[in-house]
């Protein structure tokens, strides 16, 4: 019995330095990028890159703020929110049927939607290129907005539909038999009964379009219609051997979601793992 | 009596059916514009010798997948997308499930613990890919820093064919490991609480608990989360784009990061549109080869 005491102590003992290594490994770069954005230049470099900044001057982050980050940061937040609202609504617009009405094609319809959640999205690339192009979007923040939606498409219905379903048949059964028409049903009674599967998917997507890089990186050229993710990536051509202005572009993109993380951290981490976890 | 209410269910199921196509057209609609038709056009522009750019483009029939067929480097690149999903599976999903179990045997206090091991999972690949640039620079890098104070020299791990890839592959863990231990403390939710108690009741040590019953309860959420990093590291762009962007030679070269390279730094847009199918069909068939045998073993 004693024995089996001390081994447990020492498992633990084992386990919480293991703990701690992981702690350390996890925040170090954090550190490391937050320390270095309030140097200067040359600082990180004679003073090694772990000491305290010698005065903590939000110079740099003045210079990036003063630049054209501001707009980096409104176009992804336009993007995020015309986005989102078209996806959502679509979304649970297709749930609706796929969850409640019988009709030929109903299965095929859902599994077709479905599989499209293994497709690599690159595969789209070159023709949604094409296609931005031809319909005289690219290069602007319009030209993210299909591909962002279509996207979220397949986890959306997936996960709304299968929410849908568990929502109980007895209030729209009792609204049917008042006469209430399909669509007043879906805006009154399912829409607002979907909310916490809706706020659920507004995370994932959300956080998924905040840090979309490919599409933005091919579909826009010119800093004016770029998105955050492209900020440190032009801000890296301007500024390649001033790594702490560097450090704080990188911060200050990391910002949002440290914040959203501080306030709503349940949220945020059910959000994130809502494709795993099936809401 | 019962024709009219034959004609009366046939006249419901056709308004049904009108209801169902107006809610779904828009979600049909955009899949059919940017998912559908894009995966057919690429097939397409796959047998042109077409530069993006110029109007005309030539037909050359099956060349480019003949090239493809043949090409050393987009053969490399599937290697390596293969390493990277191979290592991605064997280090993130073991390590995640392993934090997970420590935050579930040690309680609410380990919460501090959950929350910081989480923030890795706050930034974008672009920009952990940024950071990691220079927190592993030879010059002024964390671990140069490090072995310099421990008396050693600096250390390029970047720079170096032989370890630029584990390198990479590290950094994906390290983004990405955060993932799988909040999936799995959710899994372990699924858990009920009468079987831990129950199991230490009957005299089991958390260690019998987590490999003789937690494990086997898991498995299936475990064999998910495999597939879904399979998924996720077949695809892989941003992070290795931004680190190395595949370099340096081809030695961190991937599917995705070549497709690219080929498309729209080299204008050669029918050859890339044969990778871009040739990676789609590859990971279509990986994925059904996996599920299958995931799926199988179940029986």
């Amino acid at each position: 019995m004693k024995k089996t005491k001390i081994k447990s102590r020492i498992s633990w003992a084992i386990a919480i330095i293991l703990a701690v290594a992981g702690l350390i490994i996890a925040i170090v770069p954090f550190i490391f990028m937050i320390l270095n954005s309030f140097k200067d230049k040359f600082e990180m470099l004679t003073n090694g890159i772990f000491a305290l900044p010698e005065e903590w001057s939000l110079a740099n982050y003045k210079t990036v703020l003063e630049a054209n980050f501001p707009r980096y940061f409104l176009n992804s937040v336009v993007v995020l929110v015309i986005s989102l609202t078209i996806l959502l609504f679509i979304a649970a617009c297709a749930s609706y049927p796929l969850s409640r009405m019988k009709f030929k094609g109903n299965g095929f319809i859902y599994s077709v939607i479905v599989a499209c959640m293994a497709i690599p999205v690159h595969i789209t690339l070159i023709p949604i290129f094409r296609m931005s192009q031809a319909m005289h979007v690219y290069d602007t923040i319009w030209a993210l907005i299909g591909p962002y939606v279509a996207i979220g498409v397949p986890i959306s219905v997936f996960i709304l539909t299968s929410f849908m379903k568990s929502i109980p048949k007895e209030i729209e059964e009792a609204a049917e038999i008042d006469g209430c028409s399909r669509f007043k049903m879906f805006f009154k009674i399912m829409l607002p009964m979907a909310k916490p599967g809706l706020s659920t998917l507004a995370i994932y997507n959300g956080v998924t379009m905040w840090n979309e890089y490919i599409f933005a990186y091919t579909l826009t050229q010119s800093a004016d219609s770029r998105t955050l993710p492209l900020a440190v990536w032009d801000f890296r051509g301007q500024y390649s051997m001033d790594i702490p202005m560097i450090m704080a572009v990188l911060t200050l993109t990391a910002l949002p979601m440290i914040i959203l993380f501080i306030f709503a951290q349940d949220k945020l981490i059910k959000g994130m793992t809502a494709g795993a976890v099936k809401g | 009596m019962k024709k009219n209410k034959n004609s009366l269910a046939v006249r419901r199921q056709r308004e049904v059916n009108k209801v169902a196509a107006v809610f779904l057209a828009p979600v049909i609609l955009v899949l059919v514009v940017y998912i559908f038709y894009p995966i057919v056009n690429t097939f397409q522009i796959s047998t042109l010798d077409w530069n993006g750019i110029s109007a005309d483009s030539t037909f050359i029939g099956l060349d480019n997948w003949i090239e493809l067929l043949h090409d050393k480097a987009f053969w490399t690149a599937f290697l390596n997308n293969i390493k990277v999903m191979l290592l991605s599976i064997l280090i993130q999903i073991p390590l995640g499930l392993a934090m997970a179990t420590f935050v579930e045997f040690a309680g609410k206090k380990s919460t501090i613990f959950k929350i910081l091991w989480f923030i890795p999972q706050l930034m974008s690949s672009v920009a952990v890919g940024f950071l990691f640039t220079y927190a592993l620079a030879t010059n002024g890098g964390i671990i140069s820093s490090i072995s310099q104070l421990l008396g050693g020299g600096l250390v390029d791990l970047l720079g170096n064919p032989d370890t630029a890839l584990y390198t990479v592959i590290g950094v994906i863990a390290w983004q990405f490991t955060p993932f799988y231990m909040v999936y799995c403390v959710a899994s372990y939710t699924n858990i009920s609480e009468d079987v831990y108690e129950a199991s230490l009741v009957d005299g089991a040590t958390k260690g019998q608990y987590f490999w003789k019953i937690a494990l086997p309860l898991l498995k299936p959420s475990l064999k998910s989360a495999a597939i879904l990093s399979m998924v996720g590291s077949l695809k892989y762009f941003d992070l290795i784009y931004v680190m190395t962007g595949g370099g340096p030679g081809t030695s961190t070269e991937l599917m995705a990061t070549y497709m690219y390279k080929e498309s729209f730094a080299n204008f050669n847009m029918g050859y890339g549109s044969a990778v871009a199918g040739g990676m789609f069909i590859l990971i279509t068939l990986i994925s059904l080869i996996t599920m299958r045998i995931l799926n199988g073993k179940e029986d």
